[in-house]
């Protein structure tokens, strides 16, 4: 296979991984909705925690953007 | 919001991605193959390799310090203009001193409070003495993101370069900050209390790991949401001129809602950067208490 072709499929493969980040943010956004339903007076004290989570879970998706990126253009 | 087209040199912008025909390469026919070696022909054309030739590093001054390679870059005239801005806008907007702040003063003590707020809540009072630094690096890479959102400039937090130096500097100096307040015992960071001695092995060589990862893991999400974001833009913007007047109000809207998020994105990733700084700061001086 040429090298061009294996680093789009490498490339291609390698954003799944950002299926995670979708899943991640929207279980974190999600659960904060359902707490602050719940508890209305209490969600705006949360709210940095949620900035970070969503941070955080977007962050290990972006992992796998960064790999497809080095695959791409390291390679 | 301008669309950043900036590369485009005449009409016929069919297909962001499509393959540049520039010669012969042996197997590099793909455009996004090779971003650096965007030529005269290439940007005639005007579609090639136009999400990443933002990011190019160009020389402004050439400086040569023995043989290393020391030019004042774009890169570095952005950090200038960040740097400048901040100072500008703290010193002028406290040059009153009302006692009851106006509108620019009022900004001013709302950045200072914003991060005094974070580091007290986040380190105690033990990190009040590290407040300088961590409202410098907000507001720097706060500005930096910010600047990037301009259209035609440079986004310097855009660089692994730029990011990983930030992120080890604190990861040493936490690290350092952690060993001279401790002692050797600083090394009980790695040994959660409560766990079986079968299990201290495995656990220590995680623990170790998951720490050594965290200069990386602060720099990439720093790095890959402004260059992921940035491409985004650069793409979406050229899906605007490609369609023109006709089919274009589509990806123009989809631009004006995009931008809007990527500047939340540039003050998130900041906000996210400093407290986590904070975060690591609080576990080398207060060791899991």
């Amino acid at each position: 296979m040429e090298t061009e072709a294996a680093k789009l499929i490498g490339a291609g493969l390698a954003s799944i991984a950002l299926v995670g980040a979708g899943v991640g943010i929207g279980t974190i956004f999600g659960n904060y909705l359902a707490g602050a339903l719940r508890n209305p007076s209490a969600a705006q004290g949360q709210f940095a925690n949620l900035l970070l989570g969503f941070a955080l879970a977007e962050a290990t998706g972006l992992f796998g953007l960064v790999v497809a990126l080095i695959i791409l253009f390291a390679f | 919001m301008a669309s950043e087209t900036n590369d485009v040199h005449g009409g016929v912008m069919a297909d962001p991605m499509a393959s540049e025909t520039n010669g012969a390469h042996g197997g590099e026919g793909g455009v996004i193959a090779d971003p650096m070696a965007v030529d005269a022909h290439g940007a005639e054309q005007g579609l090639i390799a136009d999400p990443m030739h933002q990011f190019e590093i160009k020389r402004q001054i050439e400086i040569d310090v023995f043989g290393i390679d020391a030019s004042f870059t774009n890169s570095s005239l952005f950090m200038v203009i960040a740097v400048v801005a901040i100072s500008a806008f703290l010193i002028l907007s406290m040059r009153g001193r009302a006692l009851v702040p106006g509108r620019m003063q009022s900004l001013a003590e709302l950045s200072y409070e914003f991060v005094a707020n974070m580091v007290r809540d986040n380190v105690g009072t033990a990190g009040q003495r590290y407040f300088p630094f961590i409202f410098t690096l907000f507001m720097f890479v706060l500005f930096c993101n910010m600047l990037g959102m301009i259209p035609y400039t440079f986004t310097v937090t855009s660089h692994i370069i730029v990011t990983f130096a930030l992120a080890l500097f604190i990861f040493l100096a936490v690290t350092v900050i952690g060993f001279v307040k401790h002692g050797a015992h600083f090394l009980k960071l790695f040994v959660p209390d409560g766990v079986p001695v079968v299990m201290l092995p495995l656990l220590v060589v995680i623990e170790v790991l998951s720490y050594l990862t965290r200069p990386v893991s602060l720099s990439v999400r720093l790095f890959a949401n402004m260059m992921a974001g940035h491409t985004m833009l650069k793409v979406f913007g050229s899906f605007v001129v490609a369609l023109g007047v006709i089919g274009g109000w589509a990806p123009l809207a989809f631009m004006v809602a995009f931008t809007g998020l990527e500047i939340l994105v540039a003050f998130l990733q900041a906000y996210v950067f400093a407290i986590l700084s904070c975060i690591y700061l609080s576990d080398a001086l207060h060791m899991h208490d």
